[in-house]
C-alpha cells in the first residue's frame, strides 16, 4: 500500500511537472498578448522530433540544448512574421491563426518524418535503475525529467521575479503602454516571450519524447490536457499553472488506482445492486475508467463556479 | 484536398453514367482484382496499419508476379480510417463509389463493427455492387457468433480461441496464483477480460484475478500508474489483449519498474513491442499467433523462410509478422478461381468451407460462421530461439506449445442469413 502510494506521487508529480512545462509557456503568452496559442502543443511535438533529428547525428545531449533552441527560432518567427500581422485584425483572427497552424505543423511532420513513429531512444547514458524501493525500480530517466521540469520552474521563477528582463515582462503583462512609453520595445519583448514559452514546449517535448512516444499524434494528445491545466490554474498566472499541472497530474495518477465502483462501496456498506439493475453499467462503472474524463470534468466545474480559475487575475 | 476528391468522384459519376450509357451489363469493367486496405496510417496506431498495408502490398505483388488470379493483378489500395469507425463508413461509401469489391481491416474490432454493418446494409441496398469484407486481424468473437454476416470472413482466429488456447497453458502452470487483467477500454479488451475470466473459473477456479483493469485505447502514452498498480497487487501473470503502443508501452514501463510477471498477450510479437521488453522480457512474455519466424525452421518451411527474408530486405524496420495475410490473399485466389468470377456472392460461396494446406496442417474457413480455424501456436520471448531474433534484439520467439486446429475451434451461435 505505502509502496504504491508513493510511485502513484513520483508518477503523478512527474507527469504534472510535464503538464507545467507546456502550461508555463502557454499561460505566460496569454498573459502577455491575451491569445491562446492552440498550435501550442504543436510546438512540444517539434521538440521531441528535432530532438530525434539531432540525436541522430550528434547524440542526446546536443539535442537537450539545440532543439528547444530551434523551436525557439520558429516561434520567433511565427510571432513576427505570423501573429504580428494578424494581431491587427483582432483575437479571433489570431485563434484562427493559431488552430491553423496546429495542422500546417501536423502536415509539415507527415511529410518530413512520415506518419508512424521514429525511433526517438532513451540516452543509454540514463537508461539504468535509479533506486529500489521496496519491490519496485525508478528508472534514472524518470528522475532525470523531474530535475529538468524543476530546474526549469526554478529558472523561470528566478528569471521573472529577479532580472530586469523579468520586470520589463511583468510589467508589458499588465501595461504595455506605459512600458512602451518607457523606451522598451515592446513587440519584441513579445516576440521573446512568444519564443521562450515555445522553447519551453520544446523541451519538454525533447525529454518526453523519447521516454514516450515521439509520433505525429502526439500535439493531439498533449494539447487538450495543457488547456485544461491553463484554465484551471487561472489564465496568465505561472503559479496557477504550476498548482493546476500538479492537481491534474496527480488526479489523473490517482483516479487510475480507484479500482472501486460505486455498486462496489455500497456492497461493502451492505446494500447489494444486482447486476441487471437499472443503469447497471453506471453503478458498475470503475472510477479508474472515468479517469481520463476527469481533467475536463473539472474544467467544467471551474468554469461553473469560478471563471478566472484557480489563481487568474482576470475577470472576464 | 477537397477539391480534389470532389473532382474525383464528379469523374467517377461522368464515367459512369458514359459506361452505363454504353453497355448496360458490366458498368465496370476492371483488369485488376481491386482490394481497399482500410486501417489507421496515421495516429497513435500508424505503425500497425502501415506495417499491415507493407504485408498486403508485397503479398499482392507476389501474386501478381506469378500470374495474378486468372489472370488479373490484385491491386491494394490503402486508405486511412484514423482508427474511427465513422471515417471508415466514409471510406466504404468511397470504396462503393469506385466500384471496389473487396476490402480489408484488422485494426480494432470497434472499426469492424461497424464495416459489417456498413457493409451489411450496402450489400442488401445494391445488390449488383456488392462488397465482400475480409477481416484479417479484428477478433471480436461476436463477428463470429451472433453478429455474423454472410459478408464477413475472419483469418485471425478470434478472442476467444486464442484465449482457450492461453488458459490451457495458465492451467498446466502450477506456479499461476493471482492473475491481473489489463486491457483496452472498448469491444475487443472488455472481451478479452469477460472471456479470461468465464475460462478460467472453468479450468482453474483456484486462481485469483487480483485486478481487472480497462484503460483507454491509444491515450495512455505513461503506463507507471497502472504497473505499480499491478505491482501492488502482488499478480505473477498478466492476461492482455493490447496492441500496438499499448502494449509495447505497457511493456516498457513494466521493465522500467523492474515488474516480474509473466505476460500472456496476443501481439507481443510484433512492432516495437519486442524492443520494448528487451531482456527482463526473456521466458516471460508469450504470445499466441498462426506462426512466428522461428516456427518456419523448425518445420522446414522453405518456402516460408525465403519469403520473410526477402520481405526483410524489402522493408527493414518491419518484419513479416502477418501469416494471415498471405493465408487470406491466397484463399481469396482460390475463391475467385473456383467461382470463375469476381463477383463477391459468388466468391463467398466459394470461400464457404474452403480448405488449404500449409506447412503447419490444414487451413479450414468454417461454414458456419466464416470463421478460420487453423493450429495456433505458443511461443515465448527466448534467448534460444533457432535462427531468427527479432527486431535486432538478441532475443527470438521460441516454440511452446502447438494447439491443433481441431482444438481451436469453439462452437458458434451464429445463424448465417445467406442471399
Amino acid at each position: 500500500m505505502l509502496e504504491s502510494l508513493i510511485f502513484t506521487i513520483f508518477n503523478g508529480v512527474l507527469y504534472g511537472m510535464l503538464l507545467f512545462m507546456l502550461a508555463s509557456g502557454l499561460t505566460l503568452i496569454f498573459g502577455m498578448m491575451g491569445v491562446l496559442n492552440f498550435a501550442h502543443a504543436s510546438f512540444y511535438m517539434l521538440g521531441a522530433y528535432f530532438a530525434y533529428q539531432v540525436s541522430v547525428f550528434a547524440g542526446f545531449w546536443a539535442a537537450l540544448f539545440l532543439a528547444p533552441l530551434g523551436v525557439a527560432l520558429i516561434g520567433a518567427l511565427t510571432e513576427r512574421y505570423g501573429l504580428r500581422q494578424v494581431h491587427q485584425h483582432g483575437h479571433v483572427a489570431e485563434l484562427l491563426f493559431t488552430f491553423g497552424l496546429v495542422y500546417v505543423i501536423e502536415e509539415v511532420v507527415h511529410l518530413v518524418w512520415g506518419r508512424t513513429p521514429v525511433n526517438y531512444q532513451v540516452p543509454e547514458a540514463l537508461d539504468f535503475t535509479l533506486f529500489t524501493l521496496f519491490t519496485t525500480d525508478f528508472p534514472a530517466y524518470r528522475a532525470f525529467m523531474l530535475g529538468v521540469a524543476i530546474f526549469m520552474f526554478v529558472g523561470i521563477f528566478l528569471l521573472l521575479t529577479k532580472t530586469r528582463i523579468g520586470q520589463v515582462v511583468q510589467a508589458s503583462l499588465s501595461h504595455p503602454d506605459m512600458v512602451g512609453a518607457l523606451g522598451h520595445n515592446v513587440p519584441r519583448v513579445f516576440t521573446l516571450v512568444f519564443a521562450f514559452g515555445c522553447a519551453l514546449a520544446g523541451l519538454a517535448g525533447v525529454i518526453a519524447g523519447n521516454y514516450f512516444i515521439t509520433e505525429p499524434g502526439m500535439a493531439w494528445n498533449m494539447g487538450p490536457i495543457v488547456f485544461v491545466v491553463v484554465v484551471f490554474g487561472g489564465l496568465g498566472s505561472l503559479g496557477g499553472a504550476l498548482v493546476g499541472s500538479l492537481i491534474i497530474g496527480l488526479a489523473q495518477t490517482f483516479a487510475v488506482q480507484m479500482t472501486f465502483s460505486i455498486a462496489s462501496v455500497l456492497a461493502d456498506m451492505g446494500l447489494a445492486i444486482s447486476e441487471d439493475a437499472f443503469l447497471s453499467g453506471f453503478w458498475f462503472l470503475e472510477l479508474s475508467r472515468i479517469g481520463p474524463m476527469l481533467p475536463y470534468l473539472l474544467l467544467v466545474l471551474m468554469l461553473i463556479f469560478r471563471p478566472r480559475g484557480l489563481m487568474g487575475t482576470r475577470a472576464d | 484536398m477537397f477539391r480534389r476528391a470532389v473532382l474525383k468522384k464528379l469523374s467517377a459519376i461522368a464515367a459512369g453514367v458514359t459506361l452505363t450509357a454504353a453497355a448496360s451489363t458490366t458498368v465496370f469493367a476492371q483488369d485488376t482484382i481491386r482490394v481497399a486496405y482500410i486501417d489507421p496510417l496515421s495516429g497513435p496506431f500508424a505503425n500497425v496499419g502501415d506495417a499491415g498495408a507493407k504485408h498486403f502490398l508485397y503479398v499482392a505483388e507476389m501474386i501478381n508476379e506469378n500470374g495474378g488470379i486468372m489472370g488479373k493483378d490484385i491491386e491494394i489500395i490503402p486508405f486511412d480510417n484514423k482508427s474511427s469507425p465513422q471515417e471508415s463508413l466514409q471510406i466504404l461509401q468511397k470504396v462503393a463509389d469506385q466500384g471496389i469489391q473487396y476490402i480489408t481491416q484488422g485494426n480494432g474490432s470497434h472499426v469492424a463493427g461497424a464495416l459489417i454493418q456498413g457493409v451489411e446494409k450496402h450489400n442488401a441496398r445494391n445488390p449488383d455492387n456488392q462488397i465482400l469484407f475480409l477481416n484479417y486481424a479484428a477478433v471480436n468473437p461476436d463477428f463470429t457468433n451472433e453478429d455474423c454476416s454472410f459478408w464477413h470472413f475472419r483469418f485471425d482466429a478470434n478472442a476467444a480461441m486464442k484465449l482457450q488456447a492461453i488458459t490451457d497453458v495458465i492451467k498446466e502452470n502450477p506456479e499461476t496464483k493471482k492473475l491481473f487483467l489489463i486491457n483496452q477500454d472498448y469491444s475487443h479488451g472488455q472481451a478479452v477480460s469477460r472471456i479470461t475470466k468465464n475460462f478460467l473459473a472453468r479450468k482453474r477456479p483456484d486462481i485469483e484475478i487480483v485486478g481487472d483493469v480497462l484503460h483507454p485505447i491509444g491515450k495512455v502514452k505513461d503506463f507507471s500508474p497502472y504497473i505499480s498498480q499491478i505491482q501492488s497487487s502482488g499478480a505473477d501473470t498478466v492476461v492482455t489483449g493490447n496492441w500496438g503502443n499499448d502494449l509495447s508501452l505497457l511493456v516498457k514501463a513494466g521493465s522500467d519498474a523492474g515488474l516480474d510477471v509473466t505476460y500472456h498477450t496476443f501481439y507481443a510479437g510484433g512492432l516495437g513491442t519486442p524492443t520494448a521488453i528487451g531482456e527482463s522480457g526473456v521466458g516471460k512474455v508469450t504470445q499466441v499467433t498462426e506462426w512466428f519466424e522461428n516456427l518456419a525452421v523448425r518445420e522446414n518451411a522453405k518456402e516460408l523462410e525465403d519469403i520473410l527474408v526477402e520481405f526483410e530486405e524489402r522493408y527493414p524496420e518491419i518484419e513479416f509478422y502477418y501469416l494471415r495475410v498471405l493465408r487470406q490473399m491466397q484463399m481469396l485466389k482460390m475463391a475467385v478461381e473456383e467461382a470463375g468470377s469476381t463477383n463477391p456472392k459468388d466468391v463467398a460461396y466459394a470461400m464457404e468451407g474452403m480448405n488449404m494446406d500449409s506447412p503447419f496442417g490444414p487451413v479450414t474457413m468454417r461454414t458456419l460462421d466464416h470463421q478460420v480455424i487453423q493450429p495456433l501456436y505458443i511461443s515465448v520471448f527466448s534467448d534460444d530461439y533457432l535462427k531468427y531474433d527479432t527486431e535486432d534484439t538478441g532475443f527470438g520467439w521460441k516454440y511452446v506449445a502447438k494447439i491443433n486446429a481441431e482444438d481451436t475451434a469453439v462452437p458458434s451461435t451464429c445463424e448465417m442469413q445467406r442471399p
